[in-house]
């Protein structure tokens, strides 16, 4: 699908503009170039090219570009490396896309204030390297924290394994340096922690790109621990694992992360990283302690005890840092993987409070059987995330179509048990019709105040978060389609 | 809602070659692998020098199903972004799907040279250099000349011919590239057979290789004479040339399976248990045989045959016990890793463990060591600006390491870091690892420098 249908010579001035303000380097408007744009790493609908792409190189071009665009009426939107999971990083209907990859440097390491700050367009990964060697690290660490950016980080609010205990994204933003969608620079937060009257900040982590482009980002690190344990539990069932996840929570011991991996991944991980998970577990925890050593060897008795209460058939802990990195690398890896037993997979995000996991799960089963899909399961199962894998082939007729019903159902499961359509992902493009079940018309109807309050031309990344009716929040762009129309590709 | 499929080029409506046909197409299933997740993105070196989605493996994945699908065709547009990938297969090792890259831009360049057609200067350039790998001969004559050329300068009448008009800016970058042309005698050709040293532990056929044969003939020599420290009878098979790897990398499928059969043959004829390569890129591309030759029933089977025996010598090395002891080598070496190394082969243990058991050599680890030195083939004669900008990167790291010998196990970057250092002029010394070995066993050189 081609871009917003700009007349041709607005599209032909900003080209020219743009590329006096980047250089001529720094755009892209060739359709051949431009395909790679029309998705991230959701790639099974809702296809589309941006009509051109930038790549700047500072807050001020950045500014430059987008109050270009606010001049010339054409929406914008941000974009880091683009592995996002709800379509958030692609456009509604074209415009300009500003891509921030090549903001990519530290600007400071402040070794005794445990600060850092970065450029937006830095990648996650390379901070933890980057700050290694003074003993300290960055906590949040998704899936995709070899390849996303810190930009994208704050703009999805995102996660990872590791918060569990040390929170998401938002609570290791200190500052942010953001660009408004009317082009103005302004610093949000700051340095310090405290820092009295709304905290616009807190607003803008999380915002999904609608509410301006951040460019620089100032973040906490945090020490290294004195010890880290990791352990992997096998359980014949998935409903035992979770129930030991519950039990280990009761019983006052926070690990760092408990992540679950059930026997369809686990399938696909030992395929590909041979991470020593056992083929014939129905389910396996893979738990991590850290802090003092004394303090987490103790609590390694108590999740010991309380998984084998809970029917564990085996407790491994990893010996050295190699083993502990392989178990590692299965999780990290366990998504890309399922290429190895499916072509295409829609990742779902969804929350529920920890002790409806078994229910929720073996509804999960239920609807997989019932729609004769596989669903595969890894997840933050600390936090009660779930991330059910939908696996299906696009070339097989209706398979996308039950695919995207499965998915619905178990939205609609996970709401019914008190819990939320996403956990870290972001409700992008792809669930911005299924917020509704969550919030109230009035709900939104304020959320809604509050983007118009910054963007209230609608022009900043929009089609997102809210649904496809609730088009006030999007300024007059043409929102027509259905969210949930499937594109095929075919 | 599908795609309209193009038909002409947006620029100048010509129309675009319709979508890859059936000979050598890339294999769909291998395509729709590929899940679009991202992580091989920081791995690439062209995405992380351009910040450019086109300029990654996923982007160009994605180019590649466009085309495969009928939504776009074979366009100047699709053909450069193919053209910059170096091949260095990092993408590869960081991917959790286990796409198949390598094999997909092979096949995909494949459909470009047979298909679309390039600017006649560009063509011309390709043809010139890719007629020189299969004839070292010819590759002989024109490294000598091309270093008279250098040393009498550019003659007028050379350089108003259009030939030389067009390949200058190449011809003094492959001249760059040498380190000083080695003398007639040192050119000379290993004996047939290197025999053992003691107790026979088993014949390997050694490739010579194209380019290094004569361009780094001591390589050569060394390599001979570690493995006959090591044991082994070294035959070097007459009949053998060119591996075919760089024909494979540059979309020249046809002639790359005739030089593997010349090469499988000259080796089959020398009746040998291993086969040892000290250039990473022919290592890579005959262990790859196999899945060349898949679909001719005359030679699949001796290609898998052949495939098996191959090994880098670091491979062997790695598991021998010296029946010498090893002398002291007392420099601070650090190792790049050569793409087709870690990431084609995925040996990344054994270089570095022959290198640890030498005595007195302090291995200092180089920080992105396994990031493509812009070598790769003749990357670095096509693409020179981003052959140039990675290898300014490779020296910036070397340089933090403070090593005075960069160990590489490979002739294409041995050549283009040889290069760098010696315009950044930076006093570090490339040597191949079994040059190391060989110091260790046989003494060092006069005049190398110890630190």
């Amino acid at each position: 699908m081609n871009g917003s249908g700009l007349a041709p010579e607005t599209r032909t001035h900003l080209i020219r503009s743009c590329e006096r303000i980047v250089g001529p380097e720094g755009v892209i408007s060739a359709p051949d170039e431009l395909r790679v744009y029309e998705c991230d790493a959701l790639t099974f609908y809702h296809r589309v090219m941006p009509d051109l792409v930038v790549l700047p190189t500072s807050t001020q071009q950045v500014a430059d570009v987008v109050r270009l665009c606010r001049e010339a009426g054409v929406p914008f939107l941000p974009r880091g490396a683009g592995t996002g999971l709800s379509g958030g990083a692609t456009p509604d209907a074209g415009g300009v896309m500003i891509v921030l990859t090549r903001m990519n440097r530290i600007l400071d390491i402040d070794v005794p204030s445990r600060l850092a700050t970065v450029e937006a367009g830095f990648i996650n990964l390379w901070l933890t390297n980057a700050v290694k060697r003074h003993g300290l690290f960055y906590a949040p660490d998704p899936a995709s924290q070899q390849a996303c950016s810190i930009g994208g980080n704050v703009a999805e609010n995102a996660g990872g394994p590791h918060c569990l205990k040390y929170g998401v994204t938002t609570n290791h933003v200190l500052g942010a340096t953001v660009v408004l969608p009317d082009g103005e620079v302004r610093q949000l937060g700051g340095k310090i922690q405290d820092r009295p009257g709304y905290d616009l900040l807190g607003v803008f982590v999380g915002s999904e790109g609608t509410l301006g482009i951040c460019t620089e980002v100032t973040v906490r690190l945090l020490p290294q621990p004195e010890a880290v344990k990791t352990l992997l539990a096998v359980f014949r069932t998935i409903e035992e694992a979770s129930n030991a996840v519950s039990g280990i929570i009761a019983r006052g011991i926070i690990p760092v992360a408990m992540e679950m991996l059930d026997r369809e991944i686990i399938k696909a991980v030992e395929a590909n990283v041979k991470a020593g998970y056992p083929l014939d577990a129905g389910a396996v925890l893979l738990i991590e302690l850290d802090g003092p050593r004394a303090e987490i060897e103790a609590e390694a008795v108590g999740v010991e005890a309380t998984c084998r209460e809970h029917g564990c058939i085996e407790l491994r802990v990893a010996r050295t840092d190699e083993e502990r990195a392989l178990l590692w690398k299965g999780r990290k890896e366990a998504a890309g993987s399922v290429g190895r037993i499916t072509h295409h997979y829609y990742l779902q995000d969804a929350v529920v409070p920890r002790s409806k996991l078994p229910k929720i799960l073996r509804e999960i089963g239920e609807i997989g059987g019932r729609y004769g899909l596989i669903i595969a399961n890894v997840f933050h199962a600390g936090d009660g995330n779930i991330h059910p894998l939908i696996c299906f082939d696009l070339t097989t007729p209706g398979d996308l179509d039950r695919a995207i019903a499965a998915g619905s159902e178990i939205m609609k499961r996970c709401i019914e048990a008190g819990g939320s359509v996403s956990g870290e992902h972001g409700i992008g493009h792809e669930k911005r019709d299924y917020l509704p079940l969550m919030y109230s018309p009035a709900d939104l109807a304020a959320m809604l105040r509050v983007r118009a309050v910054f963007d209230p031309a609608g022009l900043c990344n929009p089609g997102k978060i809210f649904p496809a009716d609730r088009p006030e929040g999007h300024g007059d762009r043409n929102l027509q389609s259905p969210a949930m129309t499937a594109v095929s590709d075919r | 809602m599908p795609t309209a499929v193009a038909t002409r080029s947006a620029e100048s409506g010509r129309p675009l070659a319709p979508a890859f046909d059936a000979v050598d197409r890339p294999d769909r299933e291998g395509i729709l692998d590929c899940v679009h997740c991202g992580l091989c993105l920081p791995s690439c070196p062209t995405y992380l020098t351009t910040g450019l989605e086109m300029a990654s493996p996923r982007g160009r994945i994605h180019l590649m199903r466009a085309v495969d699908e009928g939504q776009a065709g074979i366009s100047a547009d699709f053909v450069k972004h193919l053209d910059q990938c170096l091949g260095c297969l990092a993408c590869q090792t960081a991917c959790p799907s286990g796409v198949p890259y390598g094999y997909l831009l092979e096949a995909a360049r494949t459909q470009i040279e047979r298909r679309y057609e390039r600017p006649a200067g560009d063509r011309r350039l390709r043809r010139v250099i890719l007629s020189l790998f299969p004839h070292p001969e010819r590759l002989a004559w024109l490294l000598v000349a091309l270093s008279w050329y250098q040393r009498l300068g550019l003659s007028g009448v050379v350089r108003n011919t259009g030939l030389l008009a067009l390949l200058s800016p190449r011809l003094a970058q492959m001249e760059a590239l040498l380190p000083e042309v080695p003398s007639a005698a040192a050119r000379r050709p290993l004996p047939g057979v290197t025999p053992a040293v003691g107790q026979r532990l088993g014949r390997v056929g050694f490739l010579t290789g194209c380019v290094q044969r004569f361009v780094l003939p001591d390589l050569n020599r060394a390599t001979a004479r570690v493995l006959a420290a090591a044991g082994y009878e070294v035959v070097s098979p007459q009949g053998q040339g060119c591996c075919g790897a760089l024909h494979l990398h540059s979309g020249d499928l046809e002639t790359g399976r005739a030089l593997a059969r010349r090469t499988i043959q000259a080796f089959e004829r020398a009746q040998v248990d291993l086969v040892a390569v000290n250039a990473a890129g022919c290592g890579a591309a005959m262990k790859e045989y196999g899945h060349l030759l898949r679909d001719d029933a005359e030679w699949r089977s001796r290609a898998e045959a052949f495939r098996a025996r191959v090994r880098d010598i670091s491979q062997i090395l790695a598991g021998v016990s010296w029946r010498q002891e090893l002398k002291p080598v007392p420099v601070t070496v650090t190792y790049h890793e050569a793409c087709h190394l870690a990431h084609a082969q995925r040996i990344r243990k054994e270089p570095r463990l022959i290198l640890q058991r030498i005595p007195d050599l302090q291995l200092v680890e180089l920080p992105e060591s396994d990031l493509c030195c812009g070598s790769a083939g003749v990357y670095n004669l096509l693409q020179t600006e981003m052959a140039g900008r990675l290898l300014q990167r490779k020296i910036d790291r070397i340089r933090e390491t403070g090593a005075s010998v960069v160990a590489i196990g490979n002739v294409g970057c041995l050549l283009q870091i040889g290069l760098g250092l010696r315009q950044a002029k930076l006093p570090v010394r490339t040597v191949h690892p079994v040059e190391l070995v060989d110091w260790s066993l046989h003494g060092m050189p006069d005049g190398e420098p110890r630190a």
